[in-house]
């Protein structure tokens, strides 16, 4: 192009590019054939007569839109599989990691997919306010009264109305620790709040640095101590004060609520107790979240507050279970037999009626699936009750569906994913940023109060 | 333009004419200017040295450690590069640099072509209210195109035009026009009128003139803007990722990048391989054209 094309080192140069874009084209063209042998660990027969009802739907595509992108969207395109293979509906799995702002562009200009798969209550709400998304079938709606309990039907309830069945769900209140350090040094997984701080205490008196934690997330930077501030107010006020403080009718600077920031400054603000392998107390802010429990491993820290989902940030090669490199345990109530759980989840919302969109939603509803989904994945659970620990292989999900299963667990969705966005995810992540940099308990509640939208 | 001097009456004490230039050779040619070059030249390309070396470490070394401990202690994988480009296992760059192609291009020609036009227009034709029009087209580079992204995909769907690429070659020609045409604009304005004045006596109409005499001259403006266009398109991740909306199948490779990392950020390593087989083609675009690139940062801030 313009008077140059005759040059031979411009030619050679725009093919040797193009040449190589083709070559990483037909590759990703090529590889897609081979798919189909591999796909015969999703290929479990399901019955198929439940999706009778909703008449011969062959042919028909239902697209999927959600945040969850590589490696954990493999698993979902294979447990749907034999949906697809019942039905004849193709699913069109679109994963974007901008999905949390994306979903509203396209909700409001009128574009939605067919299915969202939504990771907060908080974003549920919005979308029902956009219009766009449409009520859940009846028959998720009976399967979601089988197999969840009371309070995940209300998390996707707005109104009075039913817009989703849960999808998977994470265990937050887990603590990360390493077995092999617990044998040897003679310490014992506590099982009250009173007891981890003995514990603590012990291992301050071995000359170690006990916790480590680290709330670096790009522009969510601080998500991990609205968890732990969330965690301990769930433990020393109760959930019904809980469910209050997130709602609001009690306020954020209210003494619960101070009292649950004091409890985790007790931890994450002492000096002896932080920051195992990585610096002072400051040093929290500004190491990333996947980077604040790989101290473990290298014997410098020795306790790390983190979600379930956490299991895939050690390096590969780690063995994660009871007996291996690295575990987890549930971080514990007041008392032993008070059994708190904070954790989160997402929703299946549909922004279509079509029967196709509503076949599909049953099927994500169901025990079948849940289970199917369990055999396929790593660092995934769902609170589906009729989910088998046996079918999970990872040691971390099991015990994380083992807590989810208790009947004497109370559990309970991340505070901040149902605060107005104005607090949930921005003043309250921001404050609590800089109430590990040095800024005191109360102004830091105080500052949270003044943001909450009136 | 024309390289005939002109006959001039000043007294010949200026020895040459070209003194600017000569200003600036023997100032740029001091050793302390080319050794603060140097020194910009090495900070500025260490961070993307950096990168490339990065690239080709084992996960473990680069979660681990910097990536200058790799002189001491080298270990070469290609690993990264596999997972970014295999779309079995791995993130599928492949179909993503493949569709950025397929965006970046015609998104280039549909504004350039229509620019050129639109410039001739404004230059060389007198019709009422033009002065405004320019005006108003010249402003509208000030307004951010992020208020313009929900109402653009609103009259998108309304159009059926959703979750296809139309929509992103639409979106990057309708964002690229108010700079193309003004800088067009004012390259055609510095064409002596002479010139096509000798064209029209001659027998030339607009369109003749515009193809046999305008567009020849023009090949270096249309370069400079042909470039600034490509590096954007190629680089723009907020129009696809508004505007795409379709998965995979339309997906430029900025959105591919994006995810690459994972959910929740655990695959990061691989930023560094998927960067540059992103950059690959700027880079070659940029070191062909380099010298168009120069000029056309000029076009249209000096005259004459």
């Amino acid at each position: 192009m313009f008077g140059q094309s005759n040059s031979p080192r411009f030619r050679s140069a725009l093919a040797g590019t193009l040449g190589i874009g083709l070559v990483f084209g037909l590759a990703a063209c090529g590889g897609s054939d081979d798919s189909a042998d591999d796909s015969d660990t999703a290929a479990q027969s399901i019955d198929c007569a439940q999706f009778s009802s909703f008449g011969d739907l062959k042919g028909k595509t239902v697209s999927v839109y959600t945040g969850i992108v590589t490696p954990e969207d493999t698993a979902y395109k294979d447990s749907y599989k034999p949906f697809e293979t019942c039905t004849g509906v193709t699913i069109k799995y679109e994963g974007d990691k901008a999905f949390e702002t994306q979903i509203l562009v396209r909700a409001k200009a009128g574009n939605p997919p067919d299915l969202a798969i939504v990771p907060q209550p908080g974003l549920l709400k919005q979308l029902v306010a956009t219009g766009k998304a449409v009520e859940a079938p009846a028959e998720v709606a009976a399967n979601v009264d089988k197999f969840w309990g009371e309070d995940w039907k209300a998390y996707a309830t707005v109104d009075g109305k039913f817009y989703g069945a849960p999808s998977g769900a994470s265990v937050k209140s887990l603590v990360w620790y390493s077995p092999s350090e617990f044998k040897d040094a003679g310490y014992t997984v506590p099982t009250t709040l009173d007891e981890l701080k003995t514990l603590t205490d012990k291992m301050v008196a071995d000359k170690k640095k006990p916790w480590c934690a680290g709330i670096a997330s790009g522009e969510a930077t601080g998500w991990p101590l609205t968890d732990w501030h969330e965690d301990m107010m769930l433990r020393l006020s109760g959930p019904e004060t809980y469910d209050k403080w997130v709602s609001h009718e009690i306020p954020f600077n209210g003494p619960e609520s101070t009292a649950a920031l004091d409890a985790a400054g007790a931890y994450l603000k002492n000096p002896a107790y932080v920051n195992g392998g990585l610096g002072e107390v400051k040093s929290i802010a500004t190491t990333t979240f996947q980077d604040a429990g790989l101290p473990i491993l290298e014997g410098t820290c020795s306790l790390h507050r983190q979600a379930s989902f956490y299991a895939a940030n050690f390096p590969k090669g780690t063995k994660v279970a009871e007996d291996g490199d690295v575990f987890a345990f549930y971080l514990p109530g007041k008392t032993a037999t008070d059994k708190p759980v904070l954790g989160g989840g997402e929703f299946n919302v549909a922004f279509a009626d079509r029967p196709e969109v509503k076949a599909f939603q049953t099927y994500l509803s169901t025990d079948t699936w849940a289970n199917i989904k369990a055999k396929l994945s790593q660092g995934w659970v769902s609170a589906n009750n009729k989910i088998d620990p046996n079918n999970l292989s990872n040691p971390v999900d099991k015990l994380a569906a083992t807590i989810l299963l208790d009947p004497n667990a109370t559990f309970r969705f991340d505070g901040s994913d149902q605060m107005p966005a104005a607090v949930g995810s921005n003043a309250y992540w921001k404050q609590t940023t800089s109430w590990i940099t040095g800024q005191d308990t109360k102004t830091t509640v105080d500052n949270i109060e003044k943001a909450w939208p009136k | 333009m024309s390289t005939v001097t002109p006959v001039t009456t000043t007294p010949p004490l200026t020895p040459e004419k070209v003194t600017a230039a000569a200003v600036a050779k023997k100032k740029l040619t001091s050793p302390w200017a080319s050794l603060a070059a140097i020194v910009i030249a090495v900070l500025w390309t260490l961070p993307t040295f950096g990168l490339l070396v990065s690239s080709f470490r084992p996960e473990r070394a680069i979660k681990t450690t910097g990536w200058w401990t790799f002189f001491t202690d080298p270990t070469v994988t290609l690993d990264n590069y596999r997972a970014v480009l295999d779309s079995e296992s791995g993130a599928g760059l492949g179909s993503g640099f493949v569709n950025s192609l397929v965006i970046t291009i015609p998104s280039v020609l549909i504004p350039m072509s229509l620019a050129c036009l639109a410039a001739y227009a404004f230059a060389w034709i007198k019709f009422p209210g033009r002065n405004v029009l320019f005006l108003a087209i010249f402003a509208l580079q000030i307004v951010p195109l992020q208020v313009t992204l929900i109402p653009l995909l609103t009259l998108y769907v309304d159009g059926g035009l959703a979750n296809t690429f139309w929509t992103i070659w639409i979106s990057h020609s309708i964002f690229g026009l108010p700079l193309a045409i003004y800088l067009l604009h004012n390259f055609m304005r510095e064409i002596p009128a002479t010139l096509l004045e000798a064209a029209r006596v001659d027998g030339a109409g607009h369109v003749s003139i515009f193809f046999r005499v305008l567009l020849p001259l023009l090949r270096p403006a249309l370069a400079a803007f042909g470039i600034f266009q490509f590096l954007w398109v190629w680089n723009d991740l907020l129009v696809a990722l508004t505007f795409a909306g379709g998965g995979d199948a339309v997906a430029p490779i900025t959105v591919a990048l994006a995810n690459l990392s994972g959910t929740r950020g655990t695959a990061w390593h691989l930023l560094s391989a998927g960067a540059f087989v992103s950059i690959l083609v700027p880079v070659t675009i940029f070191l062909l054209l380099q010298r168009y690139f120069v000029r056309g940062l000029l076009a249209g801030s000096v005259k004459g």
